[in-house]
């Protein structure tokens, strides 16, 4: 774990609660004429872990997309660390998503001909770190994760829980400042989808880093510190605005 | 919870005080609330009035006389019929929510805001029992887990309820 990083964290006071880390407002997207998102707000903090949920094809996903800069919203703001994500060139969100944003999917997405511990350590060896010290990092957050038995493995040898917790250690393993986890235990059992739960939400606290989980199983938003619901387009924070 | 049945069930490793029979409960079964003694002695005078236990023996003392008590054929009968028999499902908590649905869309108040509302309670609470259950051990788990799934049903309930509230306020106002 980098002792630089945590220290950072605590500066930045890695507490809900604390200063936002990304804010979004006011956003909209429409694809074609289905409008996705309608005035959506969000805001974490870091060490915070916020539950997105909401019915299939709500906007939940959009809302990621946007917040993480994969997305352009076609109005409103997102800001990361004082700095207008909607706003940077695309060569600069890059970066920002490769040295500062950590993903998570579904399907854990890892590259099929590289092994589990070449797929952890792909993100530093694209960020210039050399490949031993690339790979006895990546071998740590296996260690971390669980799943140091599949270090040579490649990602179709390995079973689907195995593979997600790969995914989540190549996620982790630039000690990112954010997660995003879009429905990270969806293809998943319940015993595989609370281990990652578990594991993902530790870790992810142990560096201070934000997570934004999609999910729309209320078991696994039961990891989060809060939640925020996302119902045709606009977004509803249930745990700081309590219904009347 | 059938305590009397849970007693029963207990006894057949050997006889116990009634001390030893709450103390045992409450260890395996009372994560969140332990037996009150007068739970324990009417259970087991209610066994006994009904020939499922037997006192084996009295063992004088400083206070009160301590029994010990054992289980009897038609007790350990009585345990094998419980545990053969499935519990009735109990739809208990939807109907209090149906009403107050139905009566926030008679009295025009909002059906959304009380669904919401209720959704972040439940939340709550499953966030509550996943913290236990992740610093607890395997029996804790078992326990949060069986309350969690139930939560989860009530939640899928109020969100397709939420998502039928238009049709719904049609219904009930014609």
């Amino acid at each position: 774990m980098s002792v630089a990083r945590d220290a950072q964290a605590a500066d930045d006071g890695a507490r809900p609660g604390r200063r936002p880390l990304l804010t979004a407002t006011g956003l909209r997207k429409t694809y074609g004429t289905t409008p996705a998102l309608d005035e959506a707000d969000f805001s974490i903090s870091p060490g915070e872990v916020v539950a997105v949920m909401g019915p299939s094809g709500s906007g939940k996903s959009t809302l990621l997309h946007c917040l993480a800069g994969i997305v352009r919203p076609d109005a409103g703001v997102v800001r990361y660390r004082d700095r207008e994500l909607s706003a940077m060139p695309d060569a600069e969100r890059s970066r920002l998503r490769r040295d500062e944003f950590g993903f998570v999917f579904q399907f854990g997405q890892l590259v099929p001909e590289l092994t589990c511990l070449e797929n952890v350590a792909l993100p530093l060896r694209l960020g210039g770190v050399r490949r031993k010290e690339a790979e006895r990092r990546a071998t740590e957050w296996l260690e971390r994760l669980e799943v140091a038995e599949v270090t040579r493995q490649r990602p179709g040898e390995v079973s689907g829980g195995q593979g997600q917790r790969v995914a989540v250690a190549r996620a982790l393993v630039t000690e990112p400042r954010v997660v995003f986890a879009d429905e990270p235990t969806g293809a998943l059992d319940s015993l595989n989808g609370e281990r990652v739960m578990r594991l993902l939400t530790s870790a992810a606290r142990d560096t201070g880093a934000a997570v934004v989980l999609v999910t729309h199983e209320a078991r696994v938003a039961a990891y989060s510190d809060r939640e925020v619901v996302v119902r045709d387009g606009r977004s509803r924070d249930l745990t700081r605005e309590p219904a009347a | 919870m059938s305590i009397g049945h849970t007693f029963l069930g207990l006894l057949e490793s050997g006889p116990r005080h009634g001390y030893d029979l709450k103390r045992a409960f409450d260890e395996r079964f009372g994560q969140d609330r332990p037996l009150a003694y007068g739970q324990v002695y009417s259970t087991l005078a209610r066994l006994l009035k009904n020939g499922l236990v037997v006192v084996e023996g009295i063992e004088p003392g400083g206070g009160p006389e301590r029994k010990r008590y054992a289980v009897t054929d038609a007790g350990v009968t009585d345990v094998e019929d419980w545990l053969a028999r499935p519990e009735r499902p109990e739809p208990y908590l939807h109907s209090t929510l149906y009403t107050k649905v139905v009566l926030a869309l008679l009295t025009g108040r909002s059906a959304a805001d009380l669904l919401d509302s209720q959704r972040s309670e439940h939340l709550r609470l499953m966030r509550e029992l996943t913290r236990r259950k992740t610093d607890g051990d395997l029996a804790d788990q078992l326990v949060c887990d069986h309350a969690l799934f139930h939560l989860e049903a009530d939640l899928r309930w109020l969100e397709l309820t939420a998502a039928r509230l238009d049709d719904l306020a049609k219904e009930v106002r014609s």
